[in-house]
């Protein structure tokens, strides 16, 4: 694993306007820590549209919104605070546009998110090697935004907490990475005092359902580059459907599984410099726009360690 | 070291988990109604449809020491030897109010049936049909207009229900179970009121077959609500059998009366036909303005452009048309050229409060509109007010007749003058809040709550401040959301005032404040 120490792979999960989830700093479900104190700072660009999103399970368009868009600055670090504990702070800066129809764009700073990534196990299994990752979350709206504006909100403002097992192994140059997780997530309020989802609420405060996703990725990770191709599941336990023309709502039942690719290629020229490009699309959803996504992003790795931090890059890259 | 930061991170999640996710809404907290005056002598006000209670025949009641009397007690108290959870939250729930209750059942069914219908695979649009209701589009599409009638007609009628039902009570002052026997427990506010018939069962018969006609499609869902109704005021010793069989009996005939007048108030004929819609873009661009274009993709028919046409409840046609308001200004004119600036200044300049005050009064798709939205304002301030039933009713009428003749007015306004919304003479205007599909001027929300804080702070004087700032709220609202003029905002204020004062009218003279 040690020989990765200075990967630091980041891509945002901004996707699924309708639906925003906080963007998070990807790097908190790859099989990859920073070294101790070792800082990676970085900064991504990401765009995401769809023109077709699910109706409950009703595949359809929408001429009054046409292509829905969504662009995405964020920017995050990554501290090694031990070589098998790492902290990581994201926060996003979001714009969203509709091509067509009378409503107006939104654009503003969404939530930050903290994460703390701990590899307590680390061995030799057969010809590879097994890493098991323990990762906990948090996000918290940074701006008073406007949640009930779907599709085009920045975000549906309700706290995070995540809880993430993980489970990395590693042959020779290639390798796979798989993840559960379940976050927990705030009720929210609205600027309204009722509302209806399947019945009356007299209360400007809705009740956010929780939601369990998996995330598997695979690939090669050897010398300047990692190349993975990637599967997430995302489920909301619990929410309802959008009903027949309606419009989308924060408490929605958001499902949807996506396939993507992400590369990384780390600079010769530049020592600790990396970019980073990746692409996703959502193949099966319900209550989600059908989101393809683009990313690009920058990141360079500080070295806050005294001694003899030229040697100890050299003797341990590849 | 990073064991314990661990710990700490998990540690600080369970203690965020441990909060609750529970909401309590407002609606479920209100307490038992217990009136402050019974009002024993509302068989005397006056009547909106009948010409007098005794247009609806109650039969005498059995006298309390007849065995058949006896049996219904006996029901009483066999229900009450071994009450359910879930009957006593039944009781908690409908001693809130009767009139209170099935306007929260109506709110939300509009809100459920708020929702325009998605268009043909050609491009045009199909129309909800009441033989159908179950078929999409499902009936009826709940609109503003169609709302504000709904509201009028059952509220309305559980006036007429109720004076007639105070009429009988005192005509036959039977009293209720717990006072003919003390034996009964009795698990809501005791009352000196007699109990034949019962004003919940003149509720009930009332709202259900009103709502045969106005919700067809929703009838197992209502009837399930009514058999709860009842049986919770039986549970709660209210009442004994017959008097609920002859107040739903006594419902259901004064719904007739509103049913059949509903068939004939012309509002079956507002949606109107292309040749029609057609016509009034002709008539509009005859007179030199630019007329109302769609907005939506494809291109929507106006909602219900002869609404203008159905039959007031306050005042005659001729009186409406006297209420009509003078036309908007000239499309080609300066007065419109700085409307439309300041309009385009909202949409350009984005600001949070604003943006919340857009929200709060939306009350778009899935709503229970403008109207439901001031009946929910009336009744979280009627609850502390303990009235009656029969009073209850008076003001939950006279505030719907009043927001339903608004719609009526407004809506001749808007398709009288046929003028365009602001994103069509400026596409660069983007909007807060869905853009209403049928022309500007006047604005209805202003013209609602106009009408509603005008009737309102008749009611409740003390709180007549905070009632028409929130109708400049709402009415500003729509400004800020960039979908309206300041012209269709404040001469909509103007008109919904006007109206709201002929409720004011007869609330002066129809003997609940004498």
């Amino acid at each position: 694993m040690t020989k990765y120490w200075k990967a630091c792979i980041y891509t945002s999960i901004f996707l699924l306007i309708i639906g925003a989830l906080p963007a998070n700093a990807q790097t908190d479900i790859d099989g990859i820590m920073m070294t101790k104190n070792n800082f990676c700072v970085g900064g991504m660009y990401g765009y995401s549209s769809w023109k077709n999103y699910w109706e409950g399970t009703l595949k359809r368009n929408n001429l009054n919104l046409g292509t829905v868009s969504t662009q995405m600055i964020s920017v995050m670090g990554n501290y090694g605070i031990t070589d098998k504990l790492n902290i990581m702070v994201g926060a996003p800066y979001m714009m969203t546009k509709a091509s067509a129809g009378t409503l107006h764009s939104m654009k503003g700073v969404q939530d930050g998110s903290l994460w703390l990534k701990w590899m307590p196990v680390e061995k030799t299994i057969g010809k590879g090697d097994l890493s098991i990752y323990g990762i906990a979350g948090a996000s918290i709206p940074l701006a008073n935004y406007e949640p009930d504006f779907l599709p085009l909100s920045i975000g549906l403002k309700s706290k995070t907490l995540s809880l993430r097992a993980m489970g990395d192994y590693q042959v020779g140059k290639f390798f796979a990475t798989l993840s559960g997780t379940y976050v927990f997530r705030s009720n929210i309020k609205l600027d309204r005092d009722a509302y209806y989802t399947t019945e009356m609420h007299y209360t400007n405060e809705v009740k956010m359902p929780d939601v369990l996703s998996f995330n598997f990725r695979a690939g090669y990770r050897y010398g300047n580059w990692i190349a993975e191709a990637i599967v997430d599941k995302m489920n909301t336990l619990g929410g309802f459907d959008i009903t027949r023309n309606n419009m989308p709502f924060p408490s929605n039942k958001m499902n949807a599984t996506k396939v993507g690719a992400n590369f990384k290629y780390e600079i010769n020229a530049v020592h600790g410099l990396s970019v980073i490009a990746s692409g996703n699309y959502v193949v099966a959803g319900r209550n989600v726009g059908q989101a393809t996504t683009i990313e690009g992003g920058v990141f360079y790795i500080i070295n806050f360690s005294k001694k003899a931090k030229k040697a100890s890059l050299e003797s341990k890259k590849q | 070291m990073k064991k314990l930061i661990i710990y700490i991170a998990i540690g600080g999640m369970i203690t965020n988990l441990s909060c609750s996710k529970s909401i309590s809404d407002r609606n479920l907290s209100f307490p038992s109604l217990s009136p402050s005056k019974t009002d024993a002598n509302a068989g005397t006000w006056k009547t909106i449809l009948l010409t007098a209670p005794t247009d609806i025949t109650v039969a005498t009641p059995v006298a309390t020491n007849n065995p058949d009397y006896i049996a219904q007690i006996n029901e009483i108290k066999d229900y009450q030897a071994s009450l359910s959870s879930d009957e006593k939250s039944i009781v908690a729930y409908w001693s809130a109010g009767a009139v209170l209750r099935w306007n929260e059942i109506l709110r939300e069914l509009v809100a459920k049936h708020n929702l325009p219908p998605y268009q043909n695979p050609d491009g045009t649009y199909p129309v909800p049909s009441a033989n159908n209701p179950l078929a999409y589009p499902t009936f009826p599409f709940a609109n503003p207009p169609y709302a504000a009638r709904a509201y009028a007609y059952v509220d309305a009628a559980l006036y007429d229900a109720l004076v007639t039902t105070w009429y009988y009570k005192k005509l036959y002052n039977r009293a209720a179970p717990y006072k003919v026997d003390s034996s009964v427990k009795v698990l809501i506010p005791k009352s000196d009121l007699p109990s034949y018939p019962s004003e919940d069962a003149a509720v009930v018969g009332t709202a259900v077959e009103m709502l045969k006609l106005l919700f067809p499609g929703d009838q197992d869902y209502i009837q399930q609500k009514a058999e709860e109704h009842k049986r919770a005021r039986i549970i709660s010793g209210a009442n004994v059998r017959s008097d609920i069989e002859a107040g739903e009996a006594l419902g259901k005939a004064v719904a007739q009366k509103f049913v059949t007048r509903a068939r004939g108030d012309r509002a079956g004929a507002a949606v109107g036909t292309q040749a029609l819609w057609t016509q009034m873009e002709q008539n509009c661009i005859a007179r030199g303005e630019v007329p109302w274009i769609s907005q939506e993709s494809p291109k929507r028919p106006p909602m219900l452009p002869l609404f203008g046409s159905v039959k007031c409840f306050l005042f005659d046609s001729l009186t409406a048309v006297s209420i009509r308001p003078g036309p908007p200004p000239s499309t080609s004119s300066d007065a419109f050229k700085k409307d439309l600036e300041e309009v385009r200044h909202y949409s350009d300049h984005y600001d949070r409060e604003r943006v919340r005050i857009v929200q709060f009064w939306a009350d778009g798709i899935s709503t229970s509109t403008p109207p439901g939205h001031w009946d929910a304002i009336a009744s979280e301030a009627f609850v502390k007010e303990n009235y009656s039933e029969v009073r209850w009713a008076r003001n939950m009428a006279l505030l719907n007749m009043a927001m339903m003749d608004a719609a009526i007015c407004c809506w001749d306004a808007k398709f009288t003058y046929f003028n365009p919304r602001p994103s069509q003479m400026d596409p660069k205007i983007k909007t807060y809040t869905g853009l209403p599909n049928f022309p500007s001027y006047v604005s209805g929300h202003s013209t609602f709550s106009g009408a509603a804080a005008t009737f309102l702070s008749y009611v409740l004087p003390s709180q007549a401040t905070n009632f028409t700032s929130m109708a400049n709220e709402a009415s500003l609202s729509r400004l800020y959301g960039a979908i309206h003029y300041r012209s269709d905002i404040e001469v909509g204020l103007v008109v919904g005032n006007k109206i709201g004062q002929y409720a004011v009218d007869r609330a002066k003279t129809d003997g609940a404040d004498q």
